[in-house]
């Protein structure tokens, strides 16, 4: 994973040491685990979220129609098997994600000091539902850090690895085992059954799950919101891809990838092989220097969906990848 | 009440009276001179916000060179200085250590090394560095909002008057004015597309904003001062602070200032020491000249339904605005009779600047926004003092109020007005009880 610049902070080096030795603790919450869907609750609150499994396999990731040649080529692909989120995250936990004394007030018996010891989002100044609600609707505005710090976050909380996507790993899930464009077939015509997207959003988010999902039971897979992905967005990376569990690990902030299209995507850009990416202008409307690490003000359609490999990485890894700092935003 | 000319005719006025031209030399005795045809910026307030406006002021494209900078803070000047001058190097950032202020006077030398500054100190400080930055006639953009009592007020109304006089650009950043959807909705309602606007709903509902902790070798000057948000004298309560943004909306689709204000407010879940004195919450209903009402609603409370924007009612029709680029006027049987287009609309925060660096670049005088948002901002203190108080405030008493918030003596060891109890809490107003003009 990335660490941008050489210069770590004291504050910054603080709480990683408190973190690796955490890390080292590898506080085992949870029994070993089996392969099957399962309710994660956030402790102390209502507040919970559905993880199903996923299981390992190939496919063929990309597509070979040459109006798009980021698609390209049509590559094959394979990955270990993990847990997804059937829905994206909603603001009823990432609200108590980004405010701290929410999650204090809201959470019975308390937060454990190693939970209320993160770094969390310098509280919005603008309104980020952006008058699109929040019960039940998928989080927005979000960037990548503050993506991968809402995990960092539910792993102190739950002792669960859990993370953005890979790119692959998304474009597999979406595909649930289809060539075609959609998970459902080449025709476009029932999109509207599977998805909230320009033809019939209303121009908003809308309640997770309330379309039918694909064949491994993961909603809104396309629409929505755009999901972020782990991988930095690179055109021509499928041709230089492994074939195995492929990363393209990010080294600048901009572009990284995001999945799936959102409310505003026009039927003709939504399918399971298409790609997007991040835009500094998703930032330009934040009035203060330096710009916000956690929010874009200007990306409404933005969201996340969560991952959780059947096989966790050492507690190292798991540390690398939750302490990424990301360069700052001028 | 007598009736307030539209910014738009407002700028056509005094665009039309002076002419156009002012004095072609900015120059001050014996401050640095830079190089020809390049205006002299100092930034005064080195925050976030005061950062994020002298990288629009760069982004205009504009000859401008920074060369002072004035901040209570050491550390909030250099934070500042650092990602402006990476960004924008030496040629346009000339500001050695004898030009970066530092205290509670760094204001006034700063702005005596600029032709143009920018006042960007939290609220409590804006009276006192406009009226100076007038006084020394200098070109200002100015965040809002302008005041946190009728004292400041007072004071910013009088320096305005002065500004007008000495022909100064004056820009606030109630940058509502200054984005399309806005702009173009207003020009409809003032042309009579919804016939006379009868009522209105405005709203700042979210979770709140930042807290800074206190630490141990703080004084209670510099406490306040670093966790300025919570302390009246220096932010005005969040319904000064934020919502003058809705309610200066309301002010301009009314054409006008409200008469009176009544309501309630309090503290009903941000309780903590760190949270100062300010309430989380106003519902108010301000009354204006014509009988018609506006209901302004804001808190912040974590975890409830979010809503920013304005809603109005007229004769023939209404309207939905916000700041995400919305302007829907619709008559009442639901046909549109304008739909603001969203997409690739100018950034407001860049707009302001742009609009004010042309004039100045040219020696014209375009800008007189600060009697506006004086009284926009008087609105919202107006309404605090109707839910502090839990009485119906009229706009003379509340303009004529005498309680002033700003501490008798400025220095990092005297006292403000408002000190914690014995147990770390602070006292915040009583509805009924507590004394507000």
């Amino acid at each position: 994973m990335y660490f941008h610049g050489d210069v770590v902070p004291a504050d910054l080096m603080k709480r990683i040491l408190g973190l690796l030795l955490l890390s080292l603790m590898s506080f085992q919450l949870n029994p070993a685990p089996v392969f099957e869907a399962y309710t994660q609750t956030l402790p102390g609150t209502s507040v919970s979220f559905d993880m199903i499994p996923i299981p390992a396999g190939s496919f063929w990731m990309g597509s070979s129609d040459p109006s798009f040649p980021d698609q390209q080529p049509r590559h094959q692909v394979h990955l270990d098997a993990f847990w997804m989120g059937p829905h994206e995250v909603t603001w009823d936990a990432f609200e108590l994600f980004l405010d701290k004394q929410y999650e204090q007030t809201i959470t019975e018996g308390g937060v454990p000091a190693r939970v209320d010891a993160l770094s969390r989002p310098s509280l919005p100044y603008l309104d980020m539902t952006f008058g699109m609600g929040k019960e039940g609707k998928p989080a927005v505005g979000m960037t990548q850090y503050g993506a991968i710090q809402f995990c960092h976050w539910l792993y102190l909380k739950t002792g669960i690895f859990y993370r953005l996507p890979t790119e692959a790993e998304w474009e597999y899930a979406a595909r649930a085992g289809s060539e075609e464009r959609f998970f459902f077939g080449k025709d476009p015509s029932s999109l509207g059954d599977y998805a909230w997207y320009a033809g019939n959003s209303q121009q908003t988010t809308q309640v997770v799950g309330t379309k039918k999902p694909n064949p491994w039971g993961l909603h809104d897979m396309y629409g929505n919101v755009t999901e972020w992905v782990i991988d930095q967005y690179a055109p021509d990376f499928y041709s230089k891809s492994p074939a195995n569990n492929p990363l393209n690990r990010g080294t600048k902030l901009y572009p990284h990838c995001l999945r799936g299209g959102n409310f505003a995507t026009a039927e003709a850009s939504l399918g399971s092989s298409f790609r997007e990416y991040s835009d500094p202008v998703w930032k330009r409307i934040d009035p203060q220097i330096p710009k916000s690490q956690w929010w874009f003000p200007e990306a409404p359609f933005v969201g996340m969906r969560l991952v959780r490999p059947l096989i966790p990485p050492s507690p190292e890894e798991i540390f690398a990848y939750y302490t990424q700092v990301p360069i700052i935003d001028y | 009440m007598k009736k307030n000319p539209t910014r738009r005719e407002f700028v056509k006025a005094s665009a039309l009276l002076t002419g156009g031209l002012l004095a072609p030399s900015f120059l001050v005795p014996g401050a640095y001179a830079a190089p020809q045809n390049t205006l002299k910026l100092a930034l005064i307030g080195c925050g976030g916000r005061g950062t994020g406006a002298v990288f629009q002021a760069f982004d205009t494209g504009h000859p401008i060179q920074l060369v002072a900078m004035a901040d209570a803070f050491g550390d909030r000047l250099e934070g500042s200085y650092k990602p402006i001058f990476e960004k924008y190097g030496k040629d346009k950032v000339n500001v050695p250590q004898e030009r970066r202020f530092v205290g509670f006077d760094a204001y006034k030398k700063a702005i005596a090394e600029a032709d143009v500054v920018i006042l960007a100190s939290p609220p409590g400080f804006r009276p006192s560095h406009f009226e100076e930055a007038v006084r020394q006639g200098k070109q200002i953009f100015m965040e809002k909002p302008v005041a946190t009592d009728a004292a400041g007020i007072r004071k910013v109304l009088a320096a305005a008057e002065e500004a007008k006089a000495k022909k100064l650009n004056v820009v606030v950043g109630l940058q509502r004015h200054y984005q399309n959807n806005y702009r173009e909705s207003m020009k409809r309602i003032q042309d009579g597309a919804l016939g006379d606007i009868v009522g209105g709903q405005v709203y700042w509902n979210d979770g709140g904003v930042w807290v800074k902790q206190r630490t141990p070798e703080q004084t209670e000057m510099e406490y306040q001062m670093r966790n300025w948000y919570y302390f009246n004298w220096l932010c005005g309560d969040h319904i000064v602070e934020q919502h003058v943004h809705n309610i200066d909306v309301a002010n301009w689709a009314k054409n006008g200032y409200p008469v009176k204000a009544e309501g309630t407010g309090g503290r009903a879940v941000r309780t903590g020491k760190e949270h100062g004195e300010i309430f989380d919450h106003h519902i108010l209903t301000f009354t204006y000249a014509d009988g018609s009402v506006i209901h302004s609603e804001c808190r912040h409370f974590p975890g409830a339904a979010n809503r920013v924007d304005e809603t109005f009612q007229g004769t023939k029709g209404k309207a939905y605005l916000s700041a995400g680029n919305h302007g829907l006027l619709t008559d009442w049987k639901g046909n549109v009779i304008y739909d603001h287009d969203r997409k690739n609309q100018p950034n407001p925060y860049q707009q302001e600047h742009d609009e004010l660096w042309a004039a100045l670049v040219k020696g014209e005088y375009k800008f007189a926004d600060a009697e506006n948002a004086a009284k926009s901002t008087m609105t919202a203190i107006m309404g605090r003092y109707a839910t502090y108080s839990g009485k119906v405030m009229t706009w003379e008493e509340s303009l004529n109020g005498q309680v002033d918030l700003f501490p008798d003596t400025l220095a990092w060891d005297a006292l403000p007005k408002v000190l914690p109890k014995d147990d770390g809490y602070y006292p915040h107003a009583i509805p009924g009880k507590t004394k507000v003009i």
